[in-house]
């Protein structure tokens, strides 16, 4: 166990330091980085004194151990837009993307698990059908797009919602719907195919020909027995709803980290979009560590087992 | 990118559409690529051009000799004739990205799946670091570096989703150079290009042309948001996603922008993921 633990911890180690690794890269992907910085506005002067400033010309590999020395230290910089230090601009729009992935998780959680469920255990009903038809679709919707009809419809024509903005719990209704809908439609089908898999062994067999009812079989035998794969699978789709959070939260004028990566990119503060992009990493990173690690616990056959 | 992941990926393999009639998406999907073929010849109007006078008018009105049967946008422009056009990109975007960044992670794959040793390390390391950007977010750094415009969007479609393609030709490439006809081969003096061309490739093509389909519907997603966010393709190319973006600003005056290219592009994602869902159960029996 400690060294399957030590392993992954390495792994998800080398995993961080290439992601910094290639973010540098990325910034070098058009030779010299100092026009990424630069106000659109800046003069040649200008150019030189903020190449010589950042170190941009000193080598590369100069470069490249200051830049990973920085990261070390946590320093991601300052916003030259704004003005104010990067972890500060994130910090401050945070709480908002965290608000609305929670909104999200529990919107996909709530629906998703009882669908789920249902497909599994009225599975030859004729109306499994038609649901399934609905979470397929669910699953081949874009954000963008079902944000937008519901803004129609809901914000719109019959004026229940506010269609945009943030400031109240009714703000939040409709972007978690959005967002949390492909989510839904990820936990109604592995809550289908795990209840499937329970269904069809001996002990829920016996439990039947001792005549347990439907609903007795499901509190009490099928639902825990059901639930490890889907708690396993919530933190691979923490990450999801991070970066889905990216459109929804533009399309529905959301202040979180979405919202200020795309308006970053737009105002060419590149130094704040390469921050959430290193944060969106480690957080995969961890959520995955933390799910091998999780899963490792439940079923001892991972620990052994050398994966790729 | 972690042993739940591929756990997971493994015994959830999607067992969607049951009573599903693929037919029909088969000839949705078939009637888009024609579409964009034939736009030219079917578009009832130029897609760019304005009419500032036919501004935001509702389907099935008539402004200045232009019928507009699917409404007109903000500037005047036909819906229909642009809808059309936008599958040329969605689809063309699509296809040069799956291609690229196929080509690209597979050649990879097998080499670390064939070579082993440091090459295997080196390229599965990357395909790792790779994954744990989000996706959505490597997108669009790139494009903040490169700039936005259609062949950086499929240069960085193809460089975001590479690894996908690798980690499925590595897996695969492993288990089939051991058979014993591979040993043969090379026992009896192929070289590593026959070896990889003649007698792995063909016996690997089958899952990754289901990876290939199912990456087909998130690229069309993929370029459809970067263009929505206006990182994308750029005005004025009529890309549905921009199209959206258009819609979104007018979604309580013209509904009709935002409607009709949400439509195709939600037709076009679902008919390719049944493709690819049925695709993958025909190749492997096994997953039912």
């Amino acid at each position: 166990m400690p060294l399957f633990l030590l392993k992954r911890l390495g792994q998800a180690l080398v995993a961080i330091f290439g992601v910094m690794t290639l973010v540098f890269f990325i910034q070098r992907l058009t030779g010299d980085p100092t026009y990424l910085l630069v106000p659109e506005t800046a003069t040649q002067e200008d150019i030189e004194a903020m190449r010589a400033s950042l170190g941009l010309d000193q080598p590369l590999l100069v470069q490249y151990v200051a830049y990973l020395w920085d990261m070390v230290r946590l320093d991601f910089g300052r916003s030259y837009v704004q003005n104010v230090a990067v972890t500060e601009i994130i910090a401050s729009r945070l709480p908002y993307t965290l608000q609305l992935a929670g909104g999200a998780l529990l919107v996909a959680i709530v629906v998703g698990l009882p669908v789920g469920l249902a497909l599994a255990i009225w599975r030859r009903h004729r109306g499994t059908n038609l649901l399934m038809g609905l979470v397929l679709g669910a699953q081949s919707m874009p954000t963008f797009w079902s944000g937008i009809l519901m803004i129609m419809i809901f914000g719109v024509w019959l004026g229940w919602l506010p269609p945009s903005g943030s400031g109240s719990l009714a703000h939040l209704v409709m972007p978690s719907i959005a967002l949390g809908l492909l989510s839904m439609a990820t936990y109604a089908r592995i809550a289908r195919s795990s209840v499937l898999d329970e269904l069809s062994k001996d002990y829920i067999r016996s439990a039947r020909a001792r005549g347990v009812g439907t609903g007795r079989m499901v509190r009490t035998h099928l639902l825990r027995n059901s639930l490890i794969p889907v708690i396993s699978i919530s933190a691979l789709e923490i990450s999801q709803l991070l970066a889905g959070a990216v459109i929804v939260e533009t399309v529905f004028a959301w202040p979180g980290l979405g919202q200020l990566t795309v308006q970053s990119v737009q105002s060419r503060d590149f130094v704040v979009v390469q921050g959430i992009v290193l944060l969106g990493a480690f957080v995969t990173i961890s959520v995955n560590l933390i799910a091998d690690i999780l899963y490792s616990v439940v079923d001892p056959r991972i620990r052994k087992g050398d994966g790729p | 990118m972690s042993a739940v992941g591929n756990v997971m990926r493994r015994s959830f393999v999607p067992r969607r559409g049951g009573g599903v009639p693929v037919g029909l998406f088969v000839a949705i999907f078939a009637a888009m690529i024609l579409i964009a073929i034939f736009a030219p010849l079917i578009a009832p109007y130029d897609p760019d051009r304005q009419n500032l006078l036919g501004r935001l008018k509702a389907p099935g009105t008539e402004a200045r000799d232009v019928f507009y049967l699917l409404g007109s946008d903000e500037l005047g422009r036909d819906l229909l004739s642009r809808v059309i056009y936008g599958a040329r990109i969605s689809l063309s975007v699509a296809i040069l990205s799956v291609l690229l960044s196929g080509c690209v992670g597979t050649a990879l794959g097998m080499l670390a799946g064939y070579l082993r040793g440091w090459v295997g390390i080196v390229v599965m390391r990357l395909v790792d670091i790779f994954l744990s950007i989000p996706a959505i977010l490597l997108a669009i750094i790139m494009v903040a570096v490169l700039g936005p415009g259609f062949v950086n969007v499929v240069f960085v479609l193809a460089l975001t989703r590479w690894p996908r393609y690798a980690r499925v030709a590595y897996g695969q490439t492993l288990s089939v150079a051991e058979q014993p006809y591979v040993r043969l081969a090379r026992a009896m003096g192929a070289g590593p290009g026959r070896v990889l061309f003649r007698h792995i490739l063909p016996n690997i093509i089958a899952p990754l042309s289901v990876v290939a389909t199912l990456e087909f519907g998130l690229m069309v997603l993929f370029e459809a948001g970067l263009s929505f966010l206006g990182l994308g393709v750029q005005p004025p190319m009529a890309s549905w996603g921009a199209m959206l973006s258009v819609g979104r600003n007018y979604v309580s005056n013209a509904w009709w922008i935002a409607t009709f290219p949400g439509i195709c592009l939600f037709l076009l994602v679902l008919s390719v993921n049944l493709i690819g869902d049925r695709l993958s159960d025909y190749l492997n029996p096994k997953s039912r």
